[in-house]
């Protein structure tokens, strides 16, 4: 028997969803006070203080009709975290609409989900004359979702409480990296600004050598950062990387999406001293494997076509795609009709297998992620061995993660239920997209690429393509992003209001 | 003699048709657009080509030379050109604040320049400013309109905040 949410759910859902959107509202005066102190952009500031407004309103209401002192349970915190997503969208879609650069405002509401998955895929129009304010916003929307939007609530703005782990859970983030949630959070904020800083720096000195005049160097430089370590792909130019041509920009950006790709317990144990961790973790190693494995199989399929003259220069551009994809962070050196017309099916079906599997758990990437992959190796390694050794053998199956775990039936049917969730996913996409007229490997090259929050394209995304298929790659972002159980557990309790008793 | 003349002319024709045909370099006088180079690539590599559009972003030099990037609306592409000639065009770059000059760059299109790591771009020789770039002065400006909507929800707020006090009380 299914049994219908009472209404004291809906209230405290509501209480902690009015929360986050005053979280969100807050967010929103960064880009304000830049775009009056250092842009001087009056008029995109304007479209800020309106969408700052409405969040205002609408976080009012909902925290004054729905008051309540009553900790969230896990059907809670899962229903707040997904549907806080929505709302993020929404509310960060306002200022992007009103700019005039996106031609209607579900195309904003996808640029924003695109956004705050980290997914990277865009429809903005003539992005190079957008204002300085909304560049920011776009790249601070990646940043905010990266490190979980209830997390910078969780921060910030709501004092410690026992259900904040579970909205925590909610945004796949089931690691503890600290006892305390709240500590863990702040930690998460702490490493991210000391690489924004580092990072930012790096990125601004490599664009002034390349001749871009400081203050656009550390503009560029802050907006690359947060793109890059969030794993997103946005670029404040629409050539995205390529606009740079250069060769340490492409270096600096490889290495910060590769930090970005790290497990964030994993920078805990580096920073505290333990660095024989990285060559020990089960999801470094996999990583590792993964990524040669991939790299094989891409350049291979560019060796054949003869497109880029040189190993050097197959290097540079298979590299850079490779792991630009298997971070998710989907920045491009090449165009999205290059993909297509200039690479081969083998170099594509490798990076989308790349896009396919993610980096690292309780990190800012999407997709099936290292961890799992890992456990799915050992657990075959577990049965091969069960096989060829004698049939009263004990096997035991360890992996290295921090410490040295044993490998129980319970993660092994986990990381398979989420495995096969992706698998579905993408080809959900690429199903609907085949549907929609376009060939199967571009469609399933697109979804991958939108379900696991990658951002690469090969030219399907555009703000010309059928209405459906922007709402459907909306949903993969948004699903693949919060990997499903909260997804789940959202359309669980609208079942229940239908049919529960 | 008239006859010699006119085996001579039909042979320069033919040696220039060649030329021009077959070789590596083949001159374009219509400028072709962004999409169609990306496009096809391969047909375009290594050729002469014309390609308009206006100057965004960054003028970034490198020694001797300089990138500047350059989109005719749809896409922009980068193009690769010695210093005096940025010196003669003293380029307007487009932004958020300007519209930038709007140029056509004749010169030699790579599909991937094996100079510059594979980048798909043009080495020019020769570029010409078409028309000049301008300043938008409504990127200083209030927009009429969003200046009451922002009242209007200003107001709304405040009443919601001073209800809710209320109410708390």
């Amino acid at each position: 028997m299914i049994l219908k949410p009472r209404p004291q759910d809906f209230v405290v859902i509501g209480y902690y969803l009015g929360k986050i959107i005053l979280g969100l509202a807050l967010s929103m005066f960064v880009p304000v006070f830049a775009g009056l102190v250092f842009f001087r952009e009056a008029s995109p500031v304007l479209d800020f203080l309106i969408a700052i407004e409405i969040a205002l309103i609408a976080g009012l209401l909902l925290t004054r009709a729905c008051s309540t002192e009553k900790e969230l349970n896990w059907m809670q915190g899962m229903v707040v975290v997904s549907l806080s997503w929505l709302v993020a969208m929404l509310l960060g879609a306002i200022p992007l609409y009103l700019s005039g650069h996106w031609k209607s405002f579900l195309d904003a509401c996808f640029d924003s989900m695109s956004g705050f998955a980290t997914t990277g895929l865009i429809l903005v129009q003539d992005l190079d004359h957008l204002s300085f304010t909304h560049n920011l916003w776009r790249h601070l929307i990646l940043f905010i979702g990266g490190q979980g939007i209830v997390i910078v609530a969780l921060s910030f703005f709501i004092k410690g409480f026992s259900g904040a782990f579970k909205m925590y859970v909610g945004e796949a983030r089931d690691e503890r990296i600290l006892p305390n949630i709240i500590h863990t959070s702040r930690f998460i904020w702490f490493v991210s600004i000391v690489y924004l800083i580092l990072g930012t720096s790096a990125l601004a000195i490599a664009g002034m050598a390349n001749g871009i005049r400081p203050a656009s160097a550390f503009f560029h430089g802050v907006c690359i950062f947060m793109a890059a370590f969030d794993t997103g792909g946005f670029a404040p130019q629409s050539q995205n990387i390529l606009y740079y041509h250069s060769l340490p920009f492409e270096i600096i950006t490889i290495i910060i999406m590769i930090l970005g790709a790290f497990n964030f317990k994993l920078h805990y144990h580096l920073w505290t001293g333990n660095r024989r961790e990285i060559v020990r973790n089960i999801e470094m190693v996999t990583l590792f494997i993964s990524i040669m494995v991939l790299f094989f199989i891409t350049g291979f399929g560019l060796t054949q076509l003869g497109t880029y003259p040189g190993l050097a220069v197959l290097f540079r551009k298979g590299f850079y795609q490779l792991i630009s994809a298997h971070t998710g962070t989907g920045y491009q050196t090449i165009y999205a009709a290059q993909f297509v017309n200039e690479w081969n099916h083998l170099a594509r079906v490798g990076i989308i297998c790349a896009m396919s599997l993610g980096g690292a758990a309780c990190s800012t990437t999407g997709a099936i992620k290292m961890l799992r992959l890992g456990i799915i190796f050992k657990a075959l390694l577990e049965d091969i061995k069960r096989i060829i050794l004698p049939e009263r053998a004990i096997v035991v199956q360890k992996y290295h993660h921090i410490k040295e775990i044993f490998l129980e039936d319970k993660q092994v049917r986990l990381a398979f239920l989420i495995t096969l969730a992706y698998f579905a996913l993408y080809w959900f996409g690429a199903v609907a997209g085949s549907c929609f007229g376009y060939p199967f490997i571009d469609s399933l090259f697109e979804s991958t690429s939108a379900s696991a929050n990658v951002g690469l394209s090969c030219g399907i995304t555009n703000a010309a393509m059928p209405a459906a298929l922007k709402y459907i790659y909306i949903f993969q972002m948004w699903a693949g992003r919060l990997e499903f159980m909260s997804i789940f557990t959202l359309i669980g309790v609208f079942v229940a209001v239908i049919k529960g008793k | 003699m008239r006859n010699l003349f006119n085996v001579k002319c039909v042979m320069f024709n033919v040696i220039l048709l060649y030329t021009l045909h077959f070789t590596h370099y083949t001159a374009f006088a219509q400028p072709v657009s962004a999409r169609e180079l990306i496009e096809n690539a391969q047909a375009y590599d290594g050729k002469t080509i014309a390609y308009a559009g206006e100057v965004i972003g960054d003028i970034m030099r490198r020694g001797n030379f300089a990138w500047i990037n350059v989109t005719d609306g749809e896409k922009a592409i980068g193009v690769w050109l010695e210093g005096h000639l940025l010196k003669q065009a003293d380029l307007l770059a487009g932004s958020y604040r300007s519209t930038g000059d709007l140029i056509e760059v004749i010169g030699v299109f790579h599909r991937a320049c094996p100079e510059h790591g594979g980048d798909l771009d043009i080495h020019a020789f020769e570029i010409e400013k078409i028309a000049p770039g301008r300043h938008n002065p409504e990127a200083s400006s209030f927009n009429t309109g969003k200046r009451n909507a922002a009242v209007v929800l200003l107001g709304a707020l405040g009443l919601i905040w001073i209800l809710a006090q209320l109410k708390f009380k």
